[in-house]
């Protein structure tokens, strides 16, 4: 297992997404592409699970609509660093939206894990809390220790505004965990899951 | 006065909102343009539609992808600058088969007095077929209504993604005020 900048937690992101998930049973979740997506499905598939593999930038945004169009679900993503740099405008639209049940969760290890561990904008000097904050979301807070999960859990099943958690984890890789990657099967899963019908 | 000099009011556009109100449509993203303000303006004064102002058009194409995953529909509207900005974002639609529909103004090709637009107009039409995208494209303003209204149905009713490019010639040419 490599491992580089010391600056990173030790957030074991396995086991964060893990207990975040259980914490939080009846949230829809998106995931941007990479590890979040495995570690997502590493901690048990679900239908209200949509993985993302490509489309880099694109989770929170596509977030967002599904936020508006499920006013009484919770939303959460769980993205990491690199997806969510590509994609810093989309905290300005949510922002703008001012909805209560959207939450981003980034696993943010300040690298790009899935490339070669190259070091991102996080560990370069981009805080991606003070981004939050700056766009107008109710709450962003960094997390640093496990125990973050309560706080983070507490946000999504109370529904009571849009918030952003950067979560320190280690600049591990882990073994893949790899999800289906046919879009369509997945789109029709969670769509059934809401009670919606296949096209 | 020239004619075609651009005006933001126009009756096709009424024709426009009134094809996304019977539709049910619930959600508009957009990046603004001149072309499209007479819309956005009825979308945002619409209690039962959300108006979603996006800062780069590709996160348009995943926010109304997003609203079809939770049931509603959404239309994107940009112009055809923005259309390039999208190309990766498109890779969703393929994947996972969403409806999609956007209807986008163009530049670059009618009495252009700013020939940086004039690229990526060129290139619009082609870039949404590289991606799988069906093209329609309105000309005239008594055809706006029908060429928006059967796009919206192979959309919505049919699961195609179609974008509708608006002429530049619809929208007349633009005001400079150059002395």
């Amino acid at each position: 297992m490599k491992s580089s900048s010391s600056q990173y937690g030790e957030i074991d992101r396995r086991v964060f997404v893990k207990k975040l998930i259980a914490a939080c049973p009846e949230a829809l979740i998106v995931t941007g592409l990479g590890s979040p997506s495995y570690d997502v499905y590493a901690a048990g598939d679900r239908d209200e699970n949509f993985y993302l593999w490509g489309a880099m930038g694109g989770a929170s945004a596509m977030a967002l609509g599904l936020a508006i169009a499920q006013p009484n679900k919770s939303v959460l993503v769980i993205t990491g660093d690199g997806e969510q740099l590509m994609g810093l405008g989309s905290l300005a639209s949510i922002g703008a939206q001012q909805i209560k049940n959207l939450t981003i969760v980034v696993l943010d290890n300040g690298h790009y894990a899935e490339t070669g561990m190259q070091k991102s904008h996080t560990s370069l000097g981009t805080d991606l809390v003070g981004v939050a904050k700056a766009c107008s979301l109710d709450w962003s807070m960094h997390v640093k220790e496990m125990s973050g999960i309560d706080a983070i859990a507490e946000h999504v099943n109370a529904k009571n505004g849009s918030g952003l958690a950067n979560v320190f984890i280690k600049a591990e890789e882990y073994p893949k965990a790899l999800p289906a990657r046919d879009g369509v099967y997945i789109k029709n899963r969670f769509r059934a899951a809401l009670g919606l019908e296949p096209f | 006065m020239d004619s075609k000099e651009q005006s933001l009011i126009h009756p096709w556009k009424d024709e426009i909102f009134q094809i996304f109100k019977a539709g049910g449509v619930s959600q508009i993203a957009y990046v603004p343009d001149a072309g499209h303000a007479q819309v956005i303006n009825q979308v945002w004064a619409d209690k039962d539609m959300a108006a979603i102002p996006v800062t780069t058009e590709e996160d348009g194409v995943a926010s109304v992808c997003g609203a079809w995953l939770g049931g509603q529909r959404a239309v994107l509207l940009m112009q055809s600058s923005g259309v390039g900005n999208c190309v990766n974002m498109f890779s969703i639609i393929n994947n996972c088969r969403f409806p999609f529909f956007t209807l986008v103004t163009m530049r670059g090709e009618w009495a252009e007095f700013n020939q940086w637009q004039t690229p990526m107009g060129r290139a619009t039409e082609e870039a949404f077929q590289m991606m799988g995208i069906n093209v329609l494209r309105a000309d005239r303003p008594e055809t706006v209504g029908e060429v928006v209204s059967a796009g919206f149905d192979a959309a919505f009713e049919g699961g195609d993604a179609v974008a509708i490019l608006l002429s530049q010639s619809l929208i007349g040419r633009k005001k400079w005020g150059v002395k």
